[in-house]
């Protein structure tokens, strides 16, 4: 399963929504998801992919990491999985 | 209803081992956040706390206490020691059968349920110390207090994470209010800076890396620290039969719950609990001079919180000085409401009110006068001490100089 297949397949578990119903262009917020649910995304993620994401729910708009849509964080994790495992 | 006046106070924090250091700090705007040293540290992401240093068991507790007391007992005892010293009572006979100690702890024996995880599940062993559970349990803190002073009278533990002591101290309160207890023995403790108790926090991503600065646009998340907060509460017409020195009046209290989201704060639900303090207490909005704060450094409970203000006290908001000592000694969880009430009794007795350090970058959203950086000499009459725990549940005292 590729990257995007399998983040996908988080958000869509975290939104309790069909994977058809979650695009690469959609938000977090669209999608239903509130800060809880961001938080234990990111932590599916980490998990999933063994990488360490930077963010704090404190400041989420100074993360390297962004989070706007599906398709940035699917980005986003595709540039630290190149980073960290290299 | 009887008066309730505060009579002893002692503390072990990270600005000090009592409340003479700690105040001192206090007064000079000094931080006690530093780098954490314990083990495995190193596999944290968050590696600052307010740990208290220096302060070691042996030589303090004999043998059979050690093997007794998780730091959060140890912390407790030492500030007990020091608050009932002050207040110059002992308990015997009556006073003793109707006295007694309610305290908050969000933990309890964090340390130990750690240590213990580790031989069990890391090392393989199969046997751990028969003294785990009085060791662990919440209520340890609270026990050993009653056994080591002589209290007979109603005791417990309340926990309600980060408002854990307030509730306790309003519970205290109440009952020396209704004359159910001359005294009650209050406050609370905390020790969960050990690798456990650290990576538990991590996991919700809302500790800061690098320091704790309360209202400041900048601010990243909050610090945890360690240590208690006991006091003495006492009937004001017994207090004033024996001479006693008094600190200053416990005045009202409220408490609330947001019944809405078990980590998220709401601004009704902190209004509710302010708004029912000064109901409790009989003082008027503008007769608050100084609020210490949640204030814990979070994007979200600052702007609430100062939102919340601002509603309850309209105009007055902008004059009454407001500020958070969790910048100074981190947020102490279930004991940080106690050793919070020390910057009360500092405003309201000696004229001076406790800084919001680590303040750089104003917050349109917490425009209010946060007592930046600096201590500040000002005269109050009446000051309230907030706190507003996860899952929503607040607890607000009020205090008056007396």
């Amino acid at each position: 399963m590729s990257v995007k297949d399998k983040v996908i397949e988080i958000i869509a578990e975290q939104a309790v929504l069909e994977t058809s119903d979650v695009s690469c262009d959609s938000t977090l917020a669209e999608l239903g998801i509130d800060s809880l649910g961001l938080v234990e995304s990111i932590f599916a993620i980490e998990e999933e992919f063994d990488i360490s994401i930077p963010f704090n729910a404190n400041e989420p708009d100074k993360s390297d990491f962004d989070i706007s849509t599906v398709r940035s964080i699917i980005v986003g994790i595709e540039t630290l999985i190149a980073e960290q495992k290299s | 209803m009887h008066r309730v006046v505060i009579t002893g106070a002692g503390t072990v924090n990270a600005l000090g081992h009592d409340v003479a250091a700690t105040m001192e700090a206090m007064r000079e705007g000094r931080c006690g956040i530093g780098s954490l040293d314990f083990k495995d540290v190193d596999r944290l992401s968050i590696q600052i706390g307010g740990q208290v240093h220096g302060f070691e068991a042996e030589g303090r507790y004999n043998r059979q206490q050690m093997s007794l007391y998780d730091r959060f007992t140890q912390f407790t005892l030492a500030a007990a020691k020091e608050a009932i010293g002050q207040s110059g009572l002992t308990f015997s006979g009556e006073l003793a059968a109707k006295s007694g100690v309610i305290l908050g702890t969000a933990g309890g024996g964090v340390n130990t349920w750690d240590q213990n995880y580790r031989l069990v599940y890391e090392e393989g062993k199969n046997r751990v110390h028969p003294f785990v559970v009085p060791k662990l349990m919440n209520n340890a803190a609270a026990s050993h207090v009653s056994m080591e002073f002589n209290l007979k009278g109603p005791s417990f533990t309340v926990a309600t994470a980060c408002a854990s002591s307030n509730h306790a101290m309003a519970q205290a309160f109440q009952m020396v209010r209704t004359g159910m207890a001359p005294v009650m023995i209050s406050g609370g403790s905390e020790s969960m800076l050990c690798f456990g108790g650290v990576k538990a926090w991590e996991g919700l991503r809302v500790m800061s890396k690098d320091a704790c600065r309360p209202f400041s646009a900048n601010r990243n998340g909050m610090v945890q620290g360690e240590g208690a907060g006991v006091f003495v509460f006492e009937n004001f017409e017994h207090a004033r039969a024996r001479g006693a020195d008094i600190l200053c009046e416990v005045a009202g209290f409220a408490m609330s719950s947001d019944a809405s989201d078990i980590v998220m704060p709401s601004k009704n639900g902190a209004s509710r609990a302010m708004e029912g303090a000064l109901v409790d207490a009989r003082v008027n909005a503008d007769q608050v001079g100084y609020i210490n704060a949640h204030g814990t450094g979070t994007a979200a409970n600052d702007k609430t919180e100062c939102a919340a203000v601002a509603d309850v006290f309209g105009p007055h908001a902008d004059r009454l000085m407001i500020s958070s000592t969790k910048s100074m000694h981190g947020h102490l969880i279930g004991g940080t409401g106690a050793v919070e009430l020390l910057a009360c009794i500092m405003a309201l007795r000696d004229g001076v009110i406790a800084p919001t350090i680590g303040y750089e970058e104003p917050d349109p959203e917490c425009a209010l006068d946060v007592v930046p950086n600096e201590a500040r000499d000002a005269l109050v009459d009446v000051v309230l001490s907030n706190a507003f725990a996860f899952g929503g549940m607040n607890a607000v005292l009020a205090l008056r100089k007396i």
